[in-house]
């Protein structure tokens, strides 16, 4: 038996995702670029997949670039701001302390050449305030980048109103949308996103897909140069048979969003509630501005990969923020953004969930994690510390 | 290949000595919650033998395999021994570790010294580290012989 409840590291490719992929594999494996019929057959397709995708997002198909995923994206999106604000003049970006490495490391990268970097604190319940990023814009601001949603805590970041406040100052807004398409509503013209990064295998496409929106009249920086491919945003033949499953994958789940959504918004619940009835525990972000299947907890007196471990041998497929899981020292820096103390970070996990999840699974769910955290608190020389009164709780 | 050897797995879902020692001869805590991994070592000591040894741990699995690992290997031992052991002993016994976690060895051969340490001093015997090579805690570098 396995349950699965680490989504939003990645998802299954759907059947129907499976299905539209599997003719460019052996039938139509045309080169998009070539002249004669056969290659524009596999261009028309190509076509078709980015008018699907750009319908979805509210864009033009022309705003959409095919990239290798959302660390890609993310990248291209950041320098290519940062490159048009280099050339007026403006080196200073705004975003968050929770952003993935991939924005934080790009930011990191730019800093390096020069760019000054305000990161906004994101506060315990793990939401920016939109007059944070009004307050912290200069007249050299050249972009701000800020999540849809957050990966690990799965908080919903106020985008309609950054995006405004953007537009209005004349400033790029670019989004990291990697956990939020396919799960949330997402019309950039209504929200005003200049830049947003997308990634097919975080909605059941296959990985090692996705795709850059930038706003007509928003250059692109290329990454990798060659051909004339995506209009010359990103060399490379286009990887056919992923982006038609990542389009599949897409129609998919924005056809499904609401129903699939409710379903999960309620598993979550339950989930969230029986997690909740295991002392001296927190749950890491908002409980309402949040993903329909994301759940994030912190557990006192234990660490997060022994864990891991112990729910792997019941079964159940999980991650944590944990140092082991990270492989660095410090535990995860979206737990210590929110303002977690390093010793319950280490003992966080995260379950996220699927429309193939049931209530069996987040009950059994529910008492596995109960039972090992019982367990592993029994052998933990800091919970006998806790309970002795030697050191205090941090949570209720 | 999988992140543990199957000693590591074995020791880690079934820990050996796990427990505590109320009247224990000597008692070592090492590590910091913050860092993550904190290990608590007891020990009854006879006749300069370790008759018995229990171990606490918090920390990730392969923390709780060292030190389930190093329990074992000293249990029923001289306290000579048990001044020897290295953490590359542990490692080994446990079929190797992958390189980042190397330092939960450590921590389990610190934990010993430490308890070691704790029972010298209330016995009121002057602890000197290593019985083979002097040094005390992961700085011994006689490898335990």
């Amino acid at each position: 038996m396995q349950i699965y409840l680490d989504n939003a590291a990645t998802t299954k490719v759907s059947r129907t995702a499976l299905q539209a992929m599997l003719p460019y594999f052996e039938e139509q494996y045309g080169n998009p670029s070539s002249l004669y019929s056969f290659g524009q057959q596999a261009n028309e397709a190509l076509t078709d997949a980015r008018e699907r995708i750009a319908r979805h997002l509210h864009c033009d198909p022309q705003e959409i670039t095919f990239t290798s995923g959302g660390s890609e994206s993310d990248n291209q999106a950041i320098l290519s701001a940062a490159r048009i604000g280099a050339r007026k003049g403006k080196r200073h970006i705004i975003s968050t302390a929770f952003e993935h490495h991939a924005v934080l490391h790009t930011l990191a990268k730019l800093e390096k050449e020069g760019f000054e970097v305000t990161l906004l604190d994101v506060h315990e319940d793990g939401v920016i305030r939109p007059e944070q990023v009004a307050q912290s814009i200069r007249p050299d601001t050249c972009l701000v980048t800020v999540m849809f949603a957050n990966n690990e805590i799965g908080t919903i970041q106020p985008i309609g109103e950054i995006g405004r406040i953007c537009r209005e100052a004349g400033v790029l807004f670019h989004t990291d949308a990697v956990q939020a398409v396919g799960h949330l509503p997402v019309d950039v013209r209504e929200l005003q996103i200049d830049l947003l990064s997308l990634s097919a295998h975080k909605f059941h496409g296959p990985k090692g897909i996705g795709a850059l929106y930038a706003r007509k009249g928003v250059p692109l920086t290329t990454l990798i140069e060659g051909g004339a491919q995506e209009r010359g945003r990103r060399a490379g033949t286009e990887n056919v048979p992923a982006i038609m499953g990542m389009a599949a994958a897409l129609d998919e789940a924005c056809e499904s969003m609401q129903a699939t959504g409710e379903k999960l918004t309620a598993l979550r619940d339950r989930l969230i509630e029986g997690l909740s009835r295991i002392p001296h525990c927190v749950l890491n972000g908002d409980v309402h501005a949040r993903l329909p299947g994301n759940v994030s907890f912190c557990f006192e007196g234990i660490e997060g990969e022994s864990l891991l471990l112990l729910l792997d041998d019941k079964g159940i497929c999980a991650s944590s923020g944990s140092a082991c899981t990270s492989g660095s020292l410090d535990p995860s820096h979206v737990l210590l953004a929110i303002g977690r103390p390093h010793e319950i970070a280490h003992g966080s996990l995260r379950l996220t969930l699927s429309g193939e999840t049931t209530q069996q699974d987040v009950d059994y769910t529910i008492s596995a994690v109960a039972e090992v955290v019982d367990y592993l608190r029994g052998i933990s020389p800091v919970w006998r510390d806790l309970q002795t009164g030697k050191l205090q709780y941090v949570t209720q | 290949m999988a992140l543990y050897s199957e000693k590591v797995m074995d020791h880690f879902r079934n820990p050996r000595n796990l427990g505590v020692i109320e009247d224990a001869d000597g008692v070592g805590e090492v590590g910091n919650a913050k860092c993550g991994d904190i290990m608590k070592i007891y020990l009854k000591i006879e006749n300069d033998i370790i008759q018995d040894v229990k171990f606490e741990t918090f920390g990730c699995g392969s923390a709780i395999a060292s030190s389930s690992m190093a329990t074992e290997l000293i249990k029923g031992k001289p306290v000579s021994e048990a001044l020897a052991l290295t953490n590359k002993a542990v490692a080994e016994a446990l079929d190797g570790l992958p390189p980042h976690k190397m330092h939960c060895s450590v921590l389990a051969e610190e934990a010993i010294q430490k308890a070691l340490q704790d029972y010298y001093e209330k016995n009121g015997i002057p602890y000197d580290g290593c019985a083979s090579c002097g040094q005390s805690g992961h700085t011994c570098c006689c490898g335990g012989a």
